[in-house]
């Protein structure tokens, strides 16, 4: 029998509702571990997460649309996070910031054409005696350099699928 | 996995594991939360509201499900001291937690990590795994009949405005971090609407040592209305960044001097939500009752550019607003139209003095922390650096 994209993607969905509760305060989990596995909300999947919930898929979009780790566009399976914070800013973070958009080829809030890397700003990461610092996913690296950049990128091209580790770094 | 930030030995290395627990079960509830208010322990979040006192108005809240929430929800700006803790004194925050739960009689215990730190989750359920297998968490903990108690972690995704507690609780209920109306306080009408007390991640580690070591160690310590031993997180101009342990009641120059910051020109004390103080002011104390903070110190040496640190705030707080109040929502924003006319040299006293007044009413007619702290960076440094941000080239 034929199994559609769809019909894999909403059996994920009950699964997870099952696993996190359904009510109300599964929403944030489940939306989380699509992000994490399949690296896009779609509106589709925002529709059978309302269902499964009894919520109007509108209280879903909201809730997407607020927290700034959920996207409703795809990303690239590496989102690269900077921290534009003042301690990393004091430290050097926009010149980090240019040699990314140099190395990437795209600007902050895009993603590249190959569905690789999407690349954003964040607010203060934690990591302010260690500036500038930047997430790639959840793995978090801190004293990054200009020339850094591009082993980072490397590395996450060469472990692609896989996640990258901080210890690596250096 | 992260490099050590810490400097000196702090007091949380040298408790052991379970002491703070069995200290607190060996007397009934009442004396435990009694030892903590003669301890003086109040937030270490930033706010300073008395941990006694909230744990005691929930405990009077009725309710039979009540919940201890940890907010690790570490987001001000120029602070990591959580970051430390939870990734090298997890222990004693669950352990905090439990103690928690034995005063105020709750069963369930949620940490609310925020999304940056979600590489400590491995770690910290690690450690859960390992309290339930000792027998500190789980049913019938340490052989007390009917004491049940049990921790899971929740992730947040990114938005600062939920390590306000009410926001937090929004966000766990799977809705939007919108700060909400208070009262109802969460003490009362919490998560799912119980009973709730929602402390910080360092304010817990503390309960565990004031647990282990008594109140009147800690109380002894610090001022007579900030007691104690506080963890700051240090960054920016100084030669030596990281986490210290410092009394509260430190001045501002005591503390440059051990982090290597001298020569400093202004010093941003608790994050963004905080205040710039002056080399002039050097003297004052960072303590509850002077110049409070959840932690955060951020050293301006001399060539720092005052009005790129006020711009690099203000459009923090933009990004980070929740939208819901008008003060914030479009206050932020003609904030920092402000500086860039501060920048560019374009800026007349007049319109200054409208600026500030624009931060005076932001402060009083904000909902939440966020927008009634957003200004305060902004008029704090017009306050201390008018002659280095009028009349710019």
């Amino acid at each position: 029998m034929l199994v559609t994209e769809q019909e894999r993607l909403r059996d994920d969905l009950v699964k997870m509702a099952d696993r996190f509760g359904r009510d109300r305060s599964a929403l944030m989990p489940m939306l989380q571990l699509l992000k994490q596995t399949r690296y896009h909300i779609s509106e589709y999947a925002m529709q059978v997460i309302a269902d499964l919930l009894d919520i109007h898929p509108v209280e879903v979009s909201s809730v997407v649309s607020f927290y700034s780790f959920l996207e409703d566009k795809p990303q690239g399976q590496f989102v690269i996070r900077l921290c534009r914070t003042i301690a990393c800013d004091m430290r050097g973070s926009d010149s980090v910031a240019r040699q990314l958009v140099n190395d990437l080829g795209i600007d902050f809030g895009e993603t590249t054409p190959d569905g690789k890397f999407t690349l954003e700003w964040a607010n203060c990461l934690g990591m302010c005696d260690q500036g500038p610092a930047m997430l790639v996913n959840e793995n978090i690296y801190t004293q990054v350099t200009p020339e850094k950049v591009h082993y980072i990128l490397d590395e996450c091209r060469s472990a692609f699928g896989i996640h990258a580790t901080a210890d690596k770094e250096h | 996995m992260i490099a050590e930030a810490t400097r000196g030995q702090l007091t949380f290395s040298t408790i052991e594991p379970g002491s703070g627990l069995d200290s607190a079960l060996e007397r009934p509830p009442a004396d435990a939360l009694g030892r903590i208010e003669a301890s003086g322990l109040r937030g270490r979040g930033g706010a300073g509201f008395p941990t006694s006192l909230k744990w005691d108005l929930a405990i009077k809240s009725t309710g039979d499900k009540k919940y201890v929430i940890c907010n690790a929800d570490e987001g001000e700006p120029g602070t990591f001291k959580d970051r430390v803790i939870l990734s090298d004194f997890a222990d004693l925050i669950f352990e905090g937690m439990t103690v928690a739960a034995y005063v105020i009689g709750a069963r369930h215990g949620i940490v609310y990590l925020r999304g940056e730190y979600a590489y400590l989750r491995s770690h910290l359920e690690t450690v859960l795994r390992r309290r339930r297998a000792q027998n500190l968490l789980g049913n019938n903990i340490r052989g007390r009949d009917g004491f049940d108690f049990d921790i899971e972690i929740r992730m947040g995704a990114g938005a600062y405005v939920c390590g306000e507690e009410t926001a937090l609780i929004e966000s766990l209920e799977g809705q939007r971090g919108e700060p909400r109306n208070r009262p109802p306080f969460p003490i009362d009408t919490g998560y799912l609407g119980n009973p709730t007390i929602v402390n910080n991640v360092e304010t817990f580690a503390w309960v565990v040592c004031i647990m282990a070591k008594g109140a009147k160690w800690f109380k002894d310590i610090g001022t007579e209305k900030s007691t104690g031993l506080k963890l700051f997180s240090v960054s920016g101009d100084c030669s030596r960044p990281g986490v210290y342990e410092f009394p509260m009641g430190i001045t501002v120059a005591e503390l440059l001097e051990r982090v290597g910051g001298q020569g400093a020109k202004a010093v941003q004390v608790g994050g963004a939500a905080g205040q710039c103080v002056p080399a002039a002011q050097f003297d004052r104390t960072i303590a509850f009752e002077d110049v409070p903070t959840g932690g955060s110190i951020i050293v301006f040496g001399p060539g720092r550019d005052m009005l790129r640190v006020a711009a690099n705030f203000l459009e923090f707080f933009a990004d980070e607003s929740c939208g819901q109040c008008t003060p914030c929502r479009l206050g932020t924003p003609k904030l920092i139209e402000g500086i860039k006319k501060l920048q560019q040299g374009r800026c007349s006293m007049q319109h200054l003095r409208e600026l500030c007044a624009l931060g005076e009413t932001m402060k009083l007619a904000s909902k939440c922390g966020l927008g009634q702290t957003a200004p305060n960076a902004f008029l704090t440094i017009v306050d201390n650096f008018r002659e280095e941000i009028l009349g710019r080239a």
